[in-house]
This record gives C-alpha cells, sequence and structure tokens, in this order.
C-alpha cells in the first residue's frame, strides 16, 4: 500500500491518530501538500461520500471519516496559503434568532465540510443583523438557515428580508431546513433551496453552485 | 353516532423490560451525571434558585450540579396522583401510576385537507377543527398541541390564540408546548384563570398544564425553564420533555439513551419542587434513535417502543406520571407503517401502566396532521385498552353451567349469559370487518375511507360547548395586552 493510500484507507475508516500520523510522515518527507490534500485526505472522502450514497456506510461513520479528514488538514493547512487550499464554496451558517437547537445543523455543516465546502458555523440564536454582518464579512456562496420551532421558524424570513433591505442579498444563495420547514415554506419566503437533512443539504448546495 | 363512554385505561396485563437491578443502576448512573457532570440551565432565575439550595453553579457555562440528596428530595415531594382538570368536570382525568389516557399531538405544520385530500399549511381554523374530532372521540381525553401550528397568526401572540383555538374545538384539558417564555407563560395562565374563575380556581382545577422541551443532552431551553417557573409559582402541572436520539444526542446504547432521558427529565423537576414545593410535575419523553442514513428523527421503530416501556418502569420508581411520546409514526400517510409503530407505541406504555400517551393524529414524524389517523389511531388504542383488559376468570366467565346446556354441537347464541356479557367483546368503528361482496358494493371502502366520513360528520354534527362571551372579551383584552407588550 502507498503512502498515500494509507491516508485514504485512514479516511475511510475513519482512523484520526493514523490520518494524522501519516500526514507527518509524508510532509516530513517532502511531498506537495496539496497532493496530500487532493490525492490522500479529498480522495479517501470522495470514497466515503460514495459509499454512504450507496447505503454501505452510516452517518456516524461519515462523521468518523471527516474528523480523520480534518485531522489531516489541519496538519498541512499551514504549509500552504489558503486561497490554494481546495474548495467547493463557502458556506455561512446559523440557527436562527430566538431558537437554540442546533443538532441538525451542525450535522449539515460537517457534511459540507466533508463535502470540501468551508464553512463558517455562526452557532445558534442568530439575529437577522448578525446573519448580514457575517455575509458582509465572509463573502459566501451560500447562507444556510436553521430552524426546530413553529414560532421560530418566521425569523428565517425576517432574515430574508434583512438581507434584501441591506442590499447583500445578490449572488448569495440561500438555503433552509429544520423539522418544521418544507420546499414550500422555501419558496414563500423567497429562500433560494430547502433540504431535509445533511447529505441533501450537500446535494442541494452542489447543485445551487453548479 | 354518538360518543361512547370510555374508561380510562388500567392495564392487567404484567409485562417489564427492565428487571428492579436495571432500573437502580439507570437512577444511579443518573444521580451521578447529574451531581458529577451536571446540566445547563440557560436561565439566571433558574440558576439562582438552584445555587440558593447547594447546587454547585458555574455562571459561564451556565451548567448546575445537582447533588443526589436535592434530587431525591425533590422527587418525595412531588405529588404521584393529582387532577389535570377539564373546562367541564367530565373532562377531569386523574393522572397517577395505575391509568392510561390518550392525548393529541403537536404541533404539526401540514395537514391533509379532510375535504380536498391535499397537503396544505395549517391555520388557526384547523386547531379548532382538530380538536373538534378529538373531542367526540371517546378514546381522547384530552389535548396535547395544539394539534397543530397557527400559522395564519402573527407569532409574537400565537400560542395565546393557539389556547383559545383549542377550547373553542373543546371541552377537554389542554396542554400546550408552544409556550416557551416567562411573559407568555403569564398571559397563558391569566387567560386560563378567566375561564376557571380566578387564580386559585385555576390551580385547583388546572385547565391547562404545560409541556416543555428539554434539550438534551443534559439540558433545558432558557424561555422554557422560566415559563415553567411562572407555572410552578402558579401550581400548575408542568412536564419536561427530553427527546434523545441514540447515536447523537444520546449514547447508542438504549441503556444510556434512558440515564440521559433520565436526566432530562429529573433534573427541571428538582427545579420545580425548589420554587413550590409540592407542585405537581410529570415526566415526559420520546427517546428515539437516528435514522443512519440521514441522521434524521426517526418517528417509530423498536427502538422507541422498548424505551417507552423501559421509561415507563423508570418512572414507577420515581412514583412521578409519565407523558410518553407514542403513536406519532414516521410514516408520511395512513398506511402499513402507521399502523405497525402506532400499534406497537401504544401497547408497550399502556402495558407498562404510563399515565398519558400523547401522538393520536400525526404522520411523518409530528410534522403532518391528519383527521383520519386521528381516528384510526383511537381505534388502536381502543383495541389496546382491551387488550390490556386481559382475561377475567371466574365461576361467572368460566360459564361452566353454560358450557353443559349448550353441549356437543349446541351454540351459545340466544343465551342470557351471551347477552350479558356480548357488548364486552370488542366493537370496531372504522376497522373493516365488511364481507368481501359488500366492500365491492361500497366502491372497496375501508378503514380509511370510513375514517374520512366519520371526520365529516364530526366536523359537521358535533358541537362542543361554547365559551361564555364574556371570556371570548377577556381573552381578546389579554391577547391585545400580549401583543402590544411583546409586538
Amino acid at each position: 500500500m502507498s503512502d498515500l493510500e494509507k491516508i485514504r484507507e485512514g479516511v475511510l475508516e475513519g482512523d484520526i491518530q493514523g490520518v494524522a500520523g501519516g500526514c507527518r510522515a509524508l510532509v516530513a518527507g517532502g511531498m506537495p501538500p496539496l497532493d496530500i490534500i487532493n490525492q490522500g485526505l479529498i480522495a479517501g472522502m470522495a470514497v466515503v461520500g460514495k459509499k454512504f450514497k450507496a447505503g454501505d456506510m452510516f452517518m456516524p461513520e461519515v462523521l468518523m471519516s471527516a474528523k480523520a479528514m480534518g485531522a489531516g488538514i489541519e496538519i498541512v493547512k499551514p504549509l500552504i496559503a489558503e486561497e490554494d487550499v481546495p474548495t467547493a464554496g463557502k458556506v455561512v451558517i446559523g440557527t436562527v434568532e430566538g431558537d437554540l437547537h442546533d443538532i441538525g445543523k451542525n450535522l449539515v455543516v460537517i457534511m459540507l465540510e466533508s463535502s470540501g465546502y468551508q464553512v463558517v458555523n455562526l452557532g445558534v440564536d442568530i439575529s437577522p443583523r448578525e446573519f448580514v454582518d457575517a455575509v458582509r464579512e465572509h463573502k459566501p456562496d451560500i447562507l444556510g438557515l436553521s430552524a426546530l420551532l413553529t414560532t421560530t421558524m418566521l425569523a428565517m424570513k425576517d432574515t430574508i428580508d434583512e438581507l434584501l433591505e441591506e442590499g447583500v442579498r445578490d449572488g448569495l444563495k440561500v438555503i433552509i431546513g429544520g423539522a418544521p420547514v418544507t420546499a414550500d415554506f422555501a419558496e414563500e419566503i423567497g429562500a433560494d433551496g430547502y433540504a431535509p437533512d445533511g447529505p441533501a443539504a450537500v446535494e442541494l448546495a452542489d447543485r445551487l453552485l453548479a | 353516532m354518538r360518543k361512547r363512554k370510555f374508561e380510562p385505561v388500567r392495564s392487567l396485563l404484567e409485562f417489564r423490560v427492565l428487571s428492579e437491578r436495571d432500573i437502580l443502576k439507570v437512577h444511579e448512573a443518573a444521580l451521578e451525571v447529574m451531581e458529577e457532570t451536571g446540566v445547563r440551565f440557560p436561565s439566571h432565575k433558574a440558576l439562582d434558585v438552584l445555587e440558593e439550595a447547594g447546587c454547585r453553579v458555574n455562571r459561564e457555562a451556565m451548567v448546575a450540579r445537582l447533588p443526589a440528596r436535592l434530587v431525591m428530595e425533590a422527587l418525595r415531594q412531588a405529588p404521584s396522583r393529582y387532577l389535570l382538570a377539564g373546562r367541564e368536570p367530565k373532562d377531569d382525568m386523574w393522572i397517577d401510576d395505575k391509568t392510561s389516557y390518550l392525548s393529541t399531538d403537536g404541533c404539526c405544520v401540514d395537514i391533509y385537507d379532510i375535504h380536498s385530500g391535499e397537503l396544505r399549511r395549517t391555520t388557526r381554523q384547523d386547531i379548532t377543527d382538530a380538536c373538534k374530532v378529538a373531542d367526540f372521540l371517546p378514546e381522547i381525553s384530552y389535548i396535547w398541541g395544539p394539534p397543530v401550528s397557527a400559522q395564519d397568526v402573527p407569532a409574537v401572540i400565537r400560542p395565546l390564540h393557539e389556547i383559545e383555538a383549542s377550547m373553542e374545538g373543546t371541552t377537554m384539558h389542554i396542554q400546550p408546548e408552544t409556550v416557551i417564555s416567562e411573559k407568555m407563560a403569564r398571559y397563558a395562565l391569566e387567560m386560563g384563570a378567566v375561564v376557571a374563575g380566578g387564580r386559585e380556581a385555576l390551580r385547583r382545577r388546572p385547565l391547562f398544564s404545560y409541556m416543555q422541551c428539554a434539550m438534551d443532552p443534559l439540558g433545558q431551553d432558557g424561555g422554557s425553564l422560566e415559563a415553567s417557573m411562572v407555572a410552578a409559582e402558579w401550581g400548575i402541572p408542568t412536564g419536561f420533555m427530553p427527546m434523545p436520539m441514540s447515536c447523537a444526542t444520546a449514547p447508542a446504547t438504549l441503556a444510556g439513551n434512558l440515564v440521559v432521558t433520565t436526566v432530562d427529565a429529573v433534573s427541571p423537576l428538582v427545579l420545580m419542587q425548589l420554587i413550590n414545593p409540592g407542585t405537581p410535575v410529570y415526566f415526559a419523553a420520546a427517546p428515539t434513535a437516528i435514522d443512519l442514513q440521514t441522521g434524521g428523527y426517526t418517528g417509530g421503530g423498536p427502538e422507541d417502543f422498548l424505551l417507552a416501556a423501559a421509561f415507563g418502569e423508570i418512572c414507577h420508581f420515581y412514583r412521578i406520571p409519565l407523558a410518553m411520546g407514542a403513536f406519532a409514526t414516521g410514516a408520511k400517510e395512513p398506511d402499513w407503517q402507521a399502523a405497525v409503530d402506532n400499534c406497537f407505541a401504544a401497547l408497550m406504555p399502556v402495558l407498562t401502566r404510563t399515565a398519558i400517551l400523547n401522538g393520536a393524529g400525526t404522520l411523518n414524524g409530528s410534522k403532518i396532521f391528519s383527521f383520519q389517523e386521528l381516528i384510526m389511531d383511537a381505534e388502536i388504542y381502543s383495541m389496546v385498552a382491551k387488550v390490556a383488559g386481559g382475561i377475567e376468570v371466574n365461576d361467572e366467565t368460566l360459564a361452566l353451567d353454560i358450557i353443559k346446556k349448550v353441549g356437543p354441537g349446541g351454540n351459545s347464541l340466544a343465551e342470557k349469559h351471551t347477552r350479558r356479557h356480548m357488548k364486552k367483546i370488542w366493537q370496531p368503528t372504522v376497522y373493516d370487518r365488511k364481507p368481501y361482496g359488500a366492500w365491492l358494493e361500497s366502491g372497496k371502502q375501508g378503514a380509511y375511507e370510513d375514517a374520512t366520513e366519520k371526520a365529516r360528520w364530526i366536523l359537521q354534527n358535533h358541537e362542543v360547548k361554547p365559551l361564555d362571551p364574556r371570556v371570548k372579551e377577556e381573552f381578546a383584552r389579554i391577547i391585545k395586552a400580549a401583543e402590544k407588550e411583546l409586538g
């Protein structure tokens, strides 16, 4: 097994220490950092994605793999300029004002990250103003809004309205998710898309940025 | 069609998932977690109370560590039997560790329209309609929810409209889950006091109680905590509902899930007893496992059924009534999966004598309301009630004299003994037992079609005692004041 193969295998197995150790050894051996990322870590995660889609891997296993990939990236990243880190796109995400639920949103974050997206996770109870500020600061391709409660889902509309008012809605794709939310609701409040779960969120992001 | 009288279910069957030793192990583990790791109470008001009672409090993390001694004392103070009152005394329920009652579910955002059959977003009127059908069904004892969300009403005052809309559809007890802030809790209780005839009358006959959701694992929601603190102050029953999901917000193993469920149900009870010792509290729970493919909430499945029965046993150990999330299938339509889920989900908690089963009438994991599902769930419950009644064996039921009298090859049809006992044989209302030919002639009408007809009939014909015009005026005043303050 080649060293890069071992990295790919480690990502597939969710072997955090193995992947970190392997990456450290490759860096020390002089392998170009981008090769480690593209041919090792991302290639390994691509296999994970395929297996997950085919039903051969479960969500908790995917998350372990994502952790292993993250451990590898941490080691290689300082060696390259930020703009050279390959990315599928930039996403800012948060749970809307008045809502403290974040497990579903965090699953979406991990799924996006493991699919190559750069994600800025704002956390919970984020006001429309804070979303606008984050969009100005991070200039994302996609903004993700999450809500679990029937009483807070309307804050999604308030957030989108605020984006419009502040003139930062153009060119930004807004996606929403959470238990009470539906595709119809997304359309109603002027969002660009809705996804029911983590894997679907990745597909939606891929489709919107294609 | 008329409303039959339905006795609360008292299971005579014995059924156990956990041994005494298992229960003690879960209990001790929960105490250890509460004392050593602590629970997040994101409200300084709540933390003040807990700190004063001797809990170690980390203000930055908003985590309180609850000494086992304090937890045990609170569990002793909470009552084991109390009243959940209806607007009319005929709808009163005494909650204890022997009786089971069934409620609706909350709070769906979509509904299958009873006339067009199409899926659409829910409105205030749908609450009244759902409550009206539930009010007619003898198996349903109170309204948890509201069954659907009043999405055509501004969010700031929606919970108050939801209470009023529920009362317009039923005289049964109401347990709102959308009152999740201190201010809203005060307005809602004020509405209750108007109906009951004052604050003290409401405490004696609580027409409604609160249901709050926990933030698993090991945490509560700040607004919900402060709303429940108002309820405790008024002496109104409150329950906290943990919904830990194995593999995500709880360990993958079901025993570990039970520990998290226990911590998140017991820890707020401690706070309630500190505020007002003896205030009625119930446990609530809907523990489950994640869907391994998507990480999502499942709504049904064998883990849910086991956890429901097991947590019921743990609540008996504490002698605190449990409201268990049952029914509420993940199926998208009232189909085979819905029936499988809801039969198990009803049977298991009834056999472990769970006080309340929440969840009749919903699909897609409590997101879609269906009138047909409500009627069919009630029918499942009536079957479960019959099964839980077991078989009585005595001289009268052995009927030896009848067997001898009828003799070989005879029949019991025209015997007085038969007439005396035949009404105890379970009777369907929509469960289809038509002969094949009759079924063909009816245009292949099964339970679903019969339930559709029944729902339409109820909506058109069933009359619920309306709210007094003066009460409506007072409600309007309260809602206006709330809108002014919170809007």
